[in-house]
């Protein structure tokens, strides 16, 4: 006991200092805060992309990228936001809140945990620098359906490697993730006592190591079949393309909700908290989550309704899909009444929180409109479709890791961020947002099709609208780095407990965290 | 790359007049098949069940955010756990979405429906354009897009849509005719591509070495447009369809000019009906 108290504190006085301390890094904060930059870096890079993409579909007819630059825009943009910038802000989330909410030292394997980090910016290049190669990046679209994805350069390989690498970091992230939950909690915090946040991860977690292993196995079978001779997707050798669409979005669904389940978990701490009310329905919120992460499971087919299932098919995953609203409404219905009779300030967490709610639910809806087998099949692949999953990951996924970012910065930096300036940040992204996205419904009922570079010229008013705010959109993030950076470098000093109504073991340490946290187990009641 | 801005800039300040005939439709385009036609019903329908529930529900929200804020000295009740609420608000969602349901099943089994057709169209997609075979009537054809390509334009020389229907037309039209339930045979020699006309309410993969098959019935004479609904390559914005409906007597004049024009170009040599092409 006492060697290796003496041990835990060689170490505390002599870890390395600048680059190397980073490179060599064990510590859950540190790593947690590479985690979260990367993300950030990388939701800049997709969201160059992404104003790329709308400059030129500012107008009909081609101005800026020939149309297969804008493929491989519209290809590296949702990869690079998908597996750049949503889950390792998730993954930085977790990295730097799990220890501290179940008051453990810091996570179950400490090495590995670096080294799922350091994967990460291998696979992003390979991904990003698939644009320089000969024939430029993959433009078949995030889903690299085959044979289109067969055809692609040395680029294909590039991506289908890079997924490898993301895949391999997220297995180890959450094997990391699931060990520290159930083995290092705080003695007495049992499982229906871990806050939200924690139990949406766990879950999350099992999502990942369930689905991640699937689409290494579809991405590797695209390789065999580009390299090596194999037909699994090619009907000529006795293979069929509709079976990668099967294994892939058997990975794809339960993917989307990997991306909103830990959202779904920093919202259930940011309401409480500033309603100054306890969540009404703990319990059934973590059924809810549970049932949500169950259905993943058998919902895929609701992504191929047009490529031709039998009627039966069709009836169970339109059943499948619809069913989904009900433990979703559950946890809407749950935030609502948590801010009934509560007594609410609006912070910056709290609007994004709010509007996270409201907007989140438009996304629900129109998701519950395109479960509808034969709504869908006249819906399939159009605008609507990218108005639907843009308003479950930005007003979803992003704006809880925005909120959730301005609720616990406090706790990161040990200071307040600037409120006036996150509230205009706040009011400029939601505003922006909803110009840039809300239009795209009316395209896709009209029957714009997606991931096409030039458009009919009915289409062009509501994409210029779009892209006004696509613009807006992209310039009012640098207003978040702004206040992250201001905020990092000073400001108001921030309480232990930096805000009125929050719970939880995070807000018993002092603001900043020390580098090291809970070295021995807190006392939790 | 200020040259790039300040041409769009330009163009923003040339389409600015367009506005007088802008086009701000805001719903599915009005259906003209019996299939398109149930299609439209449902969104409707959903769509108003949606818009009620978001109105119950926000409106409870935004009461709240409104009245319980500390600023008016709301005072934080301490209420949490409510088993029977918890019951009552996730069986009410099930009877809505059994409501919504029944209807569906009906319209997804009556497309899925194809058989008894009065004629079948055998639709092959490749990179990038539509052949259409007419299996009754024996006729054959490619349909590609007819938007001169100068319209289209280019990064270095920029085009000017000019055309009504720019890139929604075609060389070949697929003339079907009305009131017949024509069952669409489709597959692909390539990729994967997607055979989309909204207002027939079909949305159909082809699929290489598979044949799906689809079907509708055109319910008035007109032209209906769509395009490409699955990212196939560089050209995916530039392989429209268009149907055109016609009366049957007019269909009849029409197989029997395509049947002279074909003759022509193919010296008297037998059409070929041969079975679907496969890598």
């Amino acid at each position: 006991m006492e060697a290796t108290h003496d041990h835990a504190h060689e170490d505390h006085s002599h870890h390395p200092t600048g680059l190397a301390r980073y490179f060599f890094t064990t510590n859950h904060k540190d790593i947690g805060s590479m985690y979260l930059w990367f993300s950030l870096i990388m939701f800049f890079v997709g969201g160059f992309m992404a104003l790329v993409i709308r400059a030129e579909l500012f107008q009909p007819g081609i101005q800026i990228v020939n149309p297969d630059v804008f493929n491989q825009l519209t290809t590296i943009h949702a990869l690079v936001m998908i597996f750049g910038a949503v889950m390792p802000a998730f993954v930085g989330f977790a990295n730097w809140q799990i220890p501290l909410m179940v008051g453990a030292s810091d996570m179950a394997f400490a090495r590995m945990n670096n080294w799922s980090f350091w994967l990460m910016p291998p696979a992003a290049t390979l991904l990003v620098g698939s644009f320089l190669v000969p024939g430029g990046a993959a433009g078949s679209g995030w889903t690299l359906y085959p044979p289109l994805s067969i055809q692609g350069g040395i680029s294909v390989d590039m991506t289908i490697l890079a997924v490898h690498i993301m895949g391999a970091s997220s297995i180890m992230g959450s094997i990391n993730i699931v060990t520290t939950i159930l083995n290092m909690r705080a003695p007495g915090m049992t499982l229906m006592r871990m806050p939200m946040f924690v139990w949406t991860w766990l879950i999350t977690a099992y999502l990942l190591i369930a689905v991640m292993p699937v689409l290494a196995g579809a991405v590797t079978m695209l390789l065999t079949d580009r390299h090596f001779g194999t037909h699994f997707f090619n009907a000529a050798g006795g293979g069929d393309p509709t079976m990668f669409m099967h294994i892939f979005w058997f990975f794809g669904h339960p993917e989307v909700y990997i991306m909103i389940l830990p959202a779904f978990g920093i919202i259930s701490h940011i309401i409480p908290t500033f309603a100054r009310k306890p969540l009404f329905g703990y319990a059934s919120m973590v059924y809810a989550t549970s049932s949500i992460a169950l259905l993943s499971f058998i919902v895929w087919g609701h992504h191929m309704f047009t490529v031709g299932m039998p009627a039966a098919g069709n009836l169970f995953f339109m059943y499948a899909t619809m069913l989904i609203a009900v433990p979703t409404g559950v946890k809407v219905f749950n935030w609502i009444a948590t801010m009934w009779k509560g007594s609410m300030t609006f912070e910056t967490p709290m609007l994004f929180a709010v509007a996270f709610v409201s907007l989140f639910t438009i996304g629900g809806f129109s998701g519950l409109v395109l479960a509808i087998t034969p709504v869908d099949i006249t819906l399939h692949n159009t605008y609507y479709v990218v108005a639907h999953f843009h308003y479950v990951l930005f007003s979803g996924a992003i704006f809880s890791i925005m909120g959730g970012a301005y609720y616990w910065l406090p706790k990161w930096t040990g200071h307040m961020y600037d409120e006036k300036l996150g509230k205009v940040h706040f009011w400029l992204t939601t505003i922006s947002f909803n110009i840039t996205f809300f239009p795209q419904h009316f395209l896709g009922l009209a029957g714009m099709p997606r991931r096409i570079p030039d458009y009919a010229t009915q289409f062009t008013e509501f994409n210029q609208i779009s892209s006004v705010g696509a613009f807006l959109l992209g310039f009012s993030q640098l207003l978040f780095l702004y206040v992250i950076i201001k905020c990092i470098r000073g400001g108001a000093k921030a309480e232990a407990k930096a805000w009125e109504g929050a719970e939880g073991l995070e807000w018993t340490v002092p603001s900043p965290a020390p580098y090291h946290t809970f070295e021995t187990p807190p006392a939790f009641h | 790359m200020m040259k790039t801005l300040r041409q769009i800039a330009g163009a923003a300040l040339t389409t600015l007049p367009m506005l007088a005939v802008a086009n701000y439709d805001v719903n599915i385009p009005a259906p003209h098949s019996p299939i398109s036609n149930q299609i439209y019903g449902l969104h409707m329908e959903i769509l108003w069940v949606c818009l009620a529930i978001f109105v119950v529900v926000f409106g409870v929200m935004f009461y709240s955010v409104f009245a319980h804020r500390k600023s008016k000295g709301a005072v934080a009740a301490h209420f949490h756990e409510n088993t029977t609420i918890e019951i009552i608000w996730t069986l009410i969602p099930f009877l809505i979405l059994g409501f919504m349901a029944w209807p569906a099943t009906q319209t997804v089994l009556a497309m899925k429906d194809a058989s008894n057709p009065d004629m079948t169209i055998k639709v092959t997609a490749y990179q990038w354009k539509w052949q259409y075979d007419y299996l009754n009537d024996g006729l054959k054809f490619y349909s590609t897009l007819s938007t001169p390509r100068d319209q289209i334009g280019s990064p270095e020389q920029h085009g000017k849509p000019t055309n009504e229907h720019y890139l929604l037309e075609t060389d070949n039209n697929v003339v079907v005719p009305v009131g017949k339930k024509i069952r669409l045979l489709i597959t692909a020699n390539d990729v994967i591509h997607g055979w989309y006309v909204p207002q027939l309410g079909v949305n159909q993969y082809g699929i290489p070495g598979f044949i799906k098959d689809s079907w509708f019935q055109a319910s008035e004479p007109g032209i209906f447009r769509g395009q490409c609904s699955q990212i196939c390559g560089k050209e995916h914005g530039y392989m429209p369809i268009v149907v055109e409906a016609k009366s049957a007597e007019d269909y009849a004049i029409w197989v029997k000019e395509q049947k002279t024009k074909q003759a022509a170009a193919e010296g008297h040599d037998k059409v070929s009906l041969a079975d679907p092409v496969t890598r």
